[in-house]
C-alpha cells in the first residue's frame, strides 16, 4: 500500500513555531499542495507579510520575499508585472491586509493585477500580542479593548470580501474557514481554483481563510475551532463572491 | 525589433531636466517605473507613461508612494531595473520601503526633486532634504548613494551611473536634484550607448522561480541580535568601500584660490556665476563641487582645507551640507555660510558680495550661524 499522506515537496523540514491550534499552519499546509498538484513549485514566488506568519519563508520550499507591513499587494504587482510568467501569492494577516495595506489591497485588486491573495482573517492581531484588527467583531475582547469592541468608539469591522466584491476588478472572490475538515477542504478547493484563474491570466483573486487564533482569542484550540462556526462565520459568511470565470 | 533608441549617444537636444532624467533612465534600461504625482517632479511618470511602452515596459500611476517604493520592491527582487521618483514629502513616505530594499541588498534608482520644506512646504527649488537623503533617509543603519547633477545633460546621464552603481554594490541609489533642474530646458547630449535589459550580467540573489537550484529568500528579518549586528558590520563594510571608491567631484579655480565656495546642484550652478564675475574682477575664488552627497567628498574637502583658509558652504537651506564640510575641514579653515531656506534662490551677485565681505575680515575659526 502507498502512503496516502506525506509532507507536501513545496513545504520545508523547518518545524513550524506556531501555537497549538493556529490556523495559519493548516493555511500554509494547503497552499503548499495546491503548488505540488499543479507542479507550479519552480516557477512559484511567494510574499510573506508582517504578522505571526512572517516565517513563511522559512516553511515554504520555493522562492519567497519578506515585505514591509501591509504591502504585499504592491511588491505582488511590482513582481508580476516585469514576471508575468511567475506564479505569484501574497499571503497576508488581517491587521496587514485591511489595516495598513487597505489601499494596496484594493487598489490591486481594482487593477486586477494576476496574483492570488491568501487573506488569513483571525480577528486578531496575533503577533503583537492580541491587540484590535480591523476584523475583530463587535463585543469581541483583545487587549486594545479589555471592555469588547465598542463600535461606536471602534467602528465596525471590515468585511474584505464583501468590500472587494464591489469593485469591477476582482475575478474570484471567497470566504473559506480551516476549523473542521470538511471546512479545510473547501478552503483547498477555494485556494487551487485562484491559482488556477492566475494560471488562466484572468486576474485578481482573493481567498480569506477564517483562521483560528487560540492565543490571541484566549481559548483552548477546541474551543477556537468552535467559535469560528458559532461567532465568526455568522459574522462573516463563507461562500463565493465573486466568480467572473464562468462569464470570461 | 524596432529602433527603441530615441537619442543617439552625444547627438544634442534640447529638454526639460525633468524629461532627460525619465529618458536616460530608458536608456539605461529602467522597465518599469511606479509613482505618484507630485510637483516638481510631474514630468517624469508623464514622460514615462508613454515612453517607457514603447520599449516593453510598464508604467503604474501607484495609489501611493508607499505603494510605488514597495512595487520597486518586487520589481527589484525580480532583478529587473525599477524607478520610481518624487519630491519632498512623497520621498518621506517611501523612506520605509527605502530601508527594507537597502536591508534586502536590492539595486534601484529614485530621484527626489526637492521642492521647499518642511510639511508640504511649496513647489520651489530648495535643497532642504540634504539630510534625509545623505543618513539614509528611513529607520535603522543604512546609506544609499546620493547623486547630484547640475545640469540637464547630468539630470539625462546619472541614472546609468545611478544604475550601474546601484547594481555594483546591491545598493538603493538616488538622485537628488531639485524643481530647477527639473523643469529648466536646455541643450544636452546623452554620453553613453543604448543599454539592452536582456544583456546585462545575470544576477544570482533575485526571486525567479526554484527551477533546477535551491530557493531563494529576500528577507529583512533577522531575530536573533548576534546576526543583526553581522549583517549590520556586512552592510557598513559594504558602504566603507563606497566610501573608498565612488567620491566623486569637480573642481574649479582651485589652484591660486584664497576662498573656496562648496556647493552642489543649483546653487554650485549658480556659485559658478559668483566666480566668473569674481575671477573678473581679480578676486581669487574657487568652486568645489560635491558630486557624490554620499559617499561625501571628505578627503579632498580635508586637502583643500590645508591650503584655502575661507570656505563659503552655499546652499538652498538652512544648513545640512555644511555639517558636512565641518566634519571634513576639522576646524582647519574659517567656514562661513550662505543659506536661502524655502525655495529661494541665492544670485550670483549675492554670492559674490558674500565671498568680498568675508575676504575683507580676518578669518575666524567660527562657523558665523544664519544668512
Ligand atoms: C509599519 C509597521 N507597523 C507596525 C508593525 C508591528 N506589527 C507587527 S505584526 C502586526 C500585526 C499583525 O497582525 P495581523 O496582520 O492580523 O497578523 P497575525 O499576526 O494576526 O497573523 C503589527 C502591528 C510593523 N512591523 N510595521
Ligand atoms: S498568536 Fe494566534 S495567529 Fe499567532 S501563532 Fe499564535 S495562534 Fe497563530
Amino acid at each position: 500500500m502507498g502512503r496516502i499522506y506525506k509532507k507536501p515537496v513545496s513545504m520545508t523540514k523547518i518545524a513550524m513555531r506556531y501555537c497549538p491550534g493556529c490556523g495559519h499552519s493548516i493555511a500554509h499546509r494547503l497552499i503548499a499542495e495546491v503548488i505540488d498538484e499543479l507542479d507550479i513549485r519552480e516557477r512559484a514566488v511567494g510574499i510573506a507579510p508582517v504578522g505571526c506568519s512572517v516565517f513563511l519563508d522559512e516553511y515554504m520550499d520555493c522562492d519567497m520575499i519578506q515585505v514591509p507591513h501591509g504591502r504585499g499587494c504592491a511588491s505582488a504587482t511590482g513582481m508580476k508585472r516585469v514576471r508575468p510568467d511567475l506564479i505569484v501569492f501574497s499571503y497576508q494577516g488581517d491587521g496587514d491586509l485591511a489595516a495598513i495595506g487597505t489601499a494596496e489591497t484594493i487598489h490591486a485588486a481594482t487593477r486586477s493585477e494576476n496574483f492570488t491573495v491568501i487573506f488569513i482573517n483571525n480577528a486578531i492581531y496575533g503577533m503583537t500580542g492580541g491587540q484590535q484588527a480591523p476584523t475583530t467583531m463587535p463585543g469581541q475582547k483583545t487587549t486594545t479593548n479589555p471592555y469588547g469592541r465598542e463600535v461606536k468608539v471602534h467602528g465596525y469591522p471590515i468585511k474584505v470580501c464583501e468590500m472587494l466584491s464591489a469593485l469591477d476588478g476582482p475575478i474570484y472572490l471567497e470566504r473559506v474557514a480551516v476549523n473542521n475538515v470538511p471546512n479545510v477542504l473547501k478552503a483547498k478547493r477555494a485556494i487551487k481554483k485562484a491559482f488556477q484563474i492566475q494560471l488562466d491570466g484572468l486576474g485578481f483573486t482573493l481567498v480569506e481563510i477564517l483562521s483560528p487564533c487560540p492565543t490571541g482569542w484566549g481559548v483552548i484550540p477546541k474551543k477556537a475551532c468552535e467559535y469560528v462556526d458559532e461567532k465568526m462565520s455568522k459574522y462573516y459568511p463563507l461562500g463565493v463572491y465573486k466568480d467572473l470565470t464562468k462569464k470570461k | 525589433m524596432k529602433n527603441m533608441e530615441k537619442y543617439k549617444m552625444g547627438e544634442k537636444v534640447l529638454m526639460k531636466g525633468n524629461e532627460a532624467l525619465a529618458e536616460g533612465a530608458v536608456r539605461a534600461g529602467c522597465r518599469f517605473f511606479a509613482g505618484y504625482p507630485i510637483t516638481p517632479q510631474n514630468e517624469i511618470p508623464e514622460y514615462l507613461s508613454w515612453r517607457i511602452f514603447e520599449v516593453g515596459g510598464t508604467f503604474i500611476q501607484s495609489e501611493s508612494e508607499i505603494a510605488a517604493i514597495n512595487m520597486i520592491f518586487g520589481v527589484a527582487a525580480c532583478g529587473v531595473r525599477g524607478m520610481t521618483s518624487s519630491s519632498g514629502c512623497g520621498i518621506s513616505l517611501k523612506q520605509e520601503g527605502i530601508s527594507y530594499i537597502a536591508s534586502a541588498e536590492l539595486p534601484f534608482f529614485y530621484a527626489n526633486i526637492i521642492r521647499g520644506g518642511p510639511g508640504l512646504g511649496n513647489i520651489a527649488p530648495a535643497q532642504s532634504d540634504y539630510f534625509q537623503a545623505t543618513r539614509g533617509g528611513g529607520h535603522g543603519d543604512y546609506r544609499v548613494i546620493v547623486l547630484a547633477p547640475n545640469s540637464v545633460t547630468e539630470m539625462g546621464n546619472f541614472p546609468k551611473l545611478a544604475y550601474d552603481l546601484a547594481d555594483k554594490y546591491r545598493n538603493p541609489c538616488m538622485v537628488l536634484a531639485d524643481g530647477l533642474l527639473g523643469q529648466m530646458m536646455e541643450p544636452m547630449e546623452f554620453n553613453f550607448d543604448w543599454v539592452d535589459p536582456d544583456k546585462l550580467p545575470p544576477k544570482d540573489y533575485i526571486v525567479t522561480g526554484c527551477k533546477g537550484r535551491p530557493r531563494r529568500i529576500i528577507n529583512t528579518l533577522h531575530m536573533i541580535p548576534s546576526i543583526l549586528e553581522k549583517h549590520n558590520w556586512h552592510l557598513y563594510e559594504k558602504y566603507q568601500r563606497i566610501e573608498e571608491n565612488e567620491v566623486r567631484f569637480e573642481g574649479c579655480n582651485l589652484e591660486d584660490a584664497e576662498i573656496v565656495i562648496v556647493a552642489y546642484g543649483t546653487s554650485a550652478r549658480i556659485s559658478t556665476e559668483a566666480v566668473i564675475k569674481g575671477r573678473k574682477k581679480g578676486i581669487k575664488v574657487g568652486l568645489f563641487r560635491p558630486i557624490t552627497l554620499w559617499p561625501f567628498p571628505k578627503k579632498a574637502i580635508n586637502e583643500l582645507a590645508d591650503r584655502v583658509k575661507k570656505l563659503l558652504v552655499v546652499e538652498m537651506n538652512m544648513g545640512q551640507m555644511v555639517e558636512d564640510v565641518e566634519i571634513a575641514v576639522s576646524g582647519k579653515s574659517a567656514i562661513h555660510f550662505l543659506g536661502r531656506p524655502g525655495g529661494s534662490l541665492p544670485t550670483g551677485d549675492e554670492v559674490l558680495d558674500k565671498v568680498e565681505e568675508i575676504l575683507s575680515k580676518p578669518a575666524s575659526p567660527e562657523r558665523e550661524r544664519g544668512k
